[in-house]
């Protein structure tokens, strides 16, 4: 029988000054990472707020990645740091209800770290892939648990 | 401005335990002010709720919406139709917004999504602290507008308890003595000789000891 290997995605919300451009260079420079990411453009990590990462996990993402600038580079002098603070609660939240807070996770990458971007992302796959599909997806944990 | 603080997720689901299809309603006032029910707050709440629910297995669908004020008849209306298509009202409004709810709405369960805390200001960003006890009383003028009973651990009404050291509150050394900051205020708008001035025990008649309060003002009656 097929057995169906289970293909995590992830929301990655990438500032514009770093890790989008990261991620531009990566593929510039033929750097493969997996295609599990869906990455969002933002100007600037602060203008994620906690919304974004619950509507995105509650819609089905397996897992939310945050990619800012290094702390102290940030474009906008410190919205990487109320992103930070902003994921550090939803990961909080995120215990509360009950859900892995790996399934969220902030990094601080430069523009110029492509190789590093890369692996950040396929940790990241790596991990939601230990973690399973999210319980939120209609396909997600509870059914498969109820259904062995 | 009243500041407040949401309850648990687990605990916001045991609350609404009994209902299928629960109303989430927000306020627009103070509540949003100090990020505990506002639009925002209704938004994350709602999701995680949602979440919670399905994690459980539980059917829950939670509508939002947040309204101008609900402490009041005339913007609770707008949520009158919201209200009526579900079956709880989880407000995550303060005590007296849940309670305009519950007055308005007499057949509709309501529930407070929030721990009404204290009147406060925002101290700096993302911290609140009480300023005013609501004593019925205010004693504010004759002590630089600097209140010993809200900011004084002891509610001392006539000088420190001599248990401060430097300009800190023994009972709490993260506080400020109430009486360092009175003694400091008063002698800069130079009115140190209010101190002199021996004050009476305070009446506590006009504050909460004798039930709800209530205020009439007849030239402002229909």
């Amino acid at each position: 029988m097929k057995t169906e290997v289970f293909e995590p995605r992830i929301v990655a919300f990438c500032c514009h000054y770093c890790a989008y451009s990261s991620a531009d260079l990566a593929g510039v420079m033929r750097i493969q990472y997996p295609p599990n990411v869906r990455i969002i453009r933002t100007p600037c990590t602060g203008r994620l707020e906690t919304e974004y990462f619950m509507k995105a996990l509650e819609n089905g993402a397996d897992g939310v990645l945050v990619a800012g600038c290094l702390e102290g580079g940030c474009h906008f002098v410190e919205g990487n740091l109320c992103a930070k603070r902003r994921v550090n609660y939803t990961r909080d939240l995120l215990e509360e209800i009950g859900i892995e807070k790996e399934r969220l996770r902030m990094v601080n990458i430069s523009a110029a770290m492509a190789r590093p971007l890369a692996d950040t992302i396929t940790d990241m796959v790596e991990t939601i892939r230990k973690l399973g599909p999210s319980p939120m997806k209609p396909n997600g944990k509870l059914k498969q648990e109820s259904c062995t | 401005m009243i500041v407040a603080q949401r309850k648990n997720i687990p605990e916001l689901l045991a609350i609404v335990e009994k209902h299928r299809k629960v109303l989430l309603l927000g306020c627009g006032t103070c509540v949003t002010v100090c990020l505990a029910g506002g639009q925002r707050e209704v938004s994350i709440i709602a999701s995680a709720l949602r979440m919670a629910a399905k994690l459980k297995g539980r059917p829950l669908e939670v509508e939002e919406l947040t309204i101008e004020r609900q402490c009041d008849n005339v913007f609770l209306e707008q949520a009158a139709e919201a209200i009526k298509r579900n079956d709880a009202v989880l407000s995550v409004g303060c005590g007296a917004g849940v309670q305009a709810i519950a007055e308005r709405f007499a057949s509709k369960p309501v529930y407070a999504g929030l721990n009404t805390a204290f009147i406060g200001i925002l101290e700096e960003r993302g911290v609140w602290t009480e300023k005013c006890a609501a004593c019925g009383e205010c004693v504010l003028h004759l002590y630089g507008g600097i209140c010993p009973i809200t900011r004084c651990a002891k509610k001392m009404m006539n000088g420190p308890c001599s248990g401060s050291r430097e300009d800190r509150c023994e009972v709490n050394p993260d506080r400020p003595c109430a009486w360092q900051l009175i003694y400091k205020r008063l002698k800069e708008i130079g009115q140190l000789d209010r101190l002199k001035e021996l004050k009476k025990p305070k009446i506590w008649r006009s504050s909460q000891s004798g039930g709800c309060r209530k205020i009439i003002r007849e030239d402002h009656r229909v």
